[in-house]
């Protein structure tokens, strides 16, 4: 691994400060850091370690929300009785990420901001603009089975990894940062972006910018709720197609959804159509294929990932069907 | 300053010594204090076969930083004693033996976090069964596909 140097700040001052000198990278659980260091993706001067900091409790919001420090570990979120009872969509994503080692290492804000899994990006004998900009783009004809299908631009095409993500923009969860300005409040859904003809550029994040929190709102329809995930092994992989789902019903009809996806799209995908045609209308099997499919309409398809959008359509209408009839975890 | 000194209770004796921030836990152990027991697979997270016990937990310990583990405890295969190493003999768990010290670490990790009430992504089924164990091992691979030794010889020693 090539040298650097390795600072461990007393408190979010010094933490921000260091990291905002050019080629300085924070490190949590360092699972997805460590791993792009050794391949000589990420090349950081200086390596900020931020788990001394103390944003590792999960606690009460006053308005019935929960608020969760960055650094509280993938594994002890998934077991909290709070997220279990009432966004168990969160445990469940958070469970089907990665293996028990890997989630007893990894922090909250270090999921958010991991990097992609597409084959390229990894490879250093490939074109790819997210590592090298102005490179090409060897997904877009190569082996693309795993590429997004919405979001997606002629520049890249590559998804983002993270499970819990998905759960986050389903639940319209905040972002907290804290930079040398002070303190912002990001939405989840305005804390990624698209790739368009900047892929590298893959959040909202200024320089030095260090999650300190993510919230919950309170959001009643999820304590029915369910992250399923679709792979090609049965553990230990990233979603082919991912699906975040919460439904409320009263007397046959929707008075409450909440819907993203994962595994499609260069950000945790939001269904807002979807959504949208759900809510106020009958929680029936018609119903739930018709909104999938017109959250899916717009889907960009390569040679590898065709299937993406049935698959897509299947997933979410299977979830939904199984949030209607009362079936939760498994 | 490249080299610190960090100070490691490694299997129950207090270590110190200098390292780079570069180096992994895992080269620490396995170069540094000579404990070859922990074993590089993938050197990516991907195997598990330099799982090890940090303070209790498992752990990869080829994607963490030694410099990191300033003042944990760690506990690699050399320093246990486990009913589950005369349930792997018994039960076939092993061929080539490569997996054999993460899938123990693993497996002792595996049984405190269920004994604690952490849950997986089959939880639900009673206890401790084949599926369950099956999900919460996942995260070590056995390139000579000794797993059915391993559920089983995981099965008799979490009686
Ligand atoms: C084999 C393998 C399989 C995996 N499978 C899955 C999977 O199925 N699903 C899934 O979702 N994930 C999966 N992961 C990814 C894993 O979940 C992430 O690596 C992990 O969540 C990252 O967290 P971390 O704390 O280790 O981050 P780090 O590696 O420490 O950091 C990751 C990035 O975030 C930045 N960062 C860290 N903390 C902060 C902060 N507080 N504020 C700002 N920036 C920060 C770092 O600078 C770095 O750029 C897998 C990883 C591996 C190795
Ligand atoms: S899809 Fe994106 S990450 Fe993959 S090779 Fe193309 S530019 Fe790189
Ligand atoms: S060597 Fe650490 S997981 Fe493979
Ligand atoms: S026994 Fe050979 S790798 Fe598992």
């Amino acid at each position: 691994m090539r040298p650097f140097a390795y600072v461990k700040p007393a408190d979010v001052a010094e933490a921000v400060r260091a990291a905002t000198e050019p080629g300085a990278r924070f490190l949590g659980g360092g699972t997805n850091l460590v791993d792009l260091m050794r391949e000589g993706i990420e090349r950081p001067d200086t390596v900020v370690d931020v788990t001394g900091l103390p944003f590792d409790t999960v606690t009460e919001l006053p308005d019935g929300g929960l608020r969760i420090g960055a650094l509280v570990r993938n594994s002890v979120l998934a077991a909290d009785g709070r997220v279990r009872t009432r966004y168990p969509m969160v445990s469940q994503a958070l469970l089907s990420g990665a293996s028990a080692q890997l989630r007893n290492m990894a922090t909250v804000g270090g999921n958010l901001l991991q990097r992609t899994r597409c084959p390229y990006f990894y490879d250093h004998a490939s074109a790819c603009n997210k590592r090298e900009p102005g490179a090409g783009c060897d997904a877009l004809d190569g082996f693309n089975r795993s590429a997004g299908i919405l979001g997606v631009s002629e520049h890249c095409v590559a998804t983002h990894p993270s499970d819990l993500c998905v759960a986050l923009a389903a639940l319209d969860a905040t972002v907290e940062v804290h930079g040398v300005d002070g303190t912002r409040r990001v939405p989840m859904a305005g804390f990624h972006r698209l790739p368009g003809d900047t892929p590298d550029v893959e959040t909202t994040l200024a320089p030095g910018e260090l999650v300190t929190a993510v919230e919950l709102p309170p959001v009643p329809a999820a304590a029915n709720s369910r992250y399923r995930k679709v792979r090609d092994r049965a553990s230990y992989a990233f979603a082919l197609v991912s699906v975040a789902a919460a439904l409320e019903v009263r007397d046959g009809a929707v008075t409450g959804v909440r819907l993203a996806l994962g595994g499609v799209a260069p950000k945790p995908w939001r269904a807002t159509r979807a959504e949208d045609l759900l809510l106020g209308g009958p929680a029936d099997e018609t119903a739930f294929r018709r909104a999938a499919e017109a959250e899916l309409a717009d889907a960009v398809t390569r040679e590898g990932n065709a299937f993406k959008p049935r698959l897509a359509v299947a997933t979410i209408t299977a979830t939904l069907r199984e949030l209607s009839t009362g079936g939760t975890a498994r | 300053m490249r080299v610190t000194e960090i100070r490691m209770k490694v299997n129950g004796s207090v270590e110190s010594l200098d390292v780079e921030p570069w180096v992994s836990l895992l080269d620490a152990l396995r170069e540094r204090l000579g404990l070859t027991g922990p074993k590089k697979g993938c050197d990516q997270g991907a195997c598990g076969a330099c799982t090890v016990l940090a303070d209790g937990v498992r752990i990869n310990a080829c994607l963490a930083l030694a410099i990191q583990y300033d003042g944990r405890e760690i506990t690699t295969i050399e320093g246990v004693t486990h009913p589950l190493q005369e349930a792997f003999v018994r039960h076939d768990g092993l061929q080539c033996g490569y997996c054999t010290p993460g899938q123990i670490c693993s497996a002792i990790g595996m049984l405190a976090e269920h004994e604690a009430g952490m849950p997986s992504a089959v939880t639900g089924s009673q206890g401790l069964d084949e599926a369950e164990i099956r999900e919460r091992m996942s995260g070590n691979l056995c390139r000579c596909g000794a797993y059915n030794g391993i559920v089983d010889a995981i099965k008799e020693a979490s009686r």
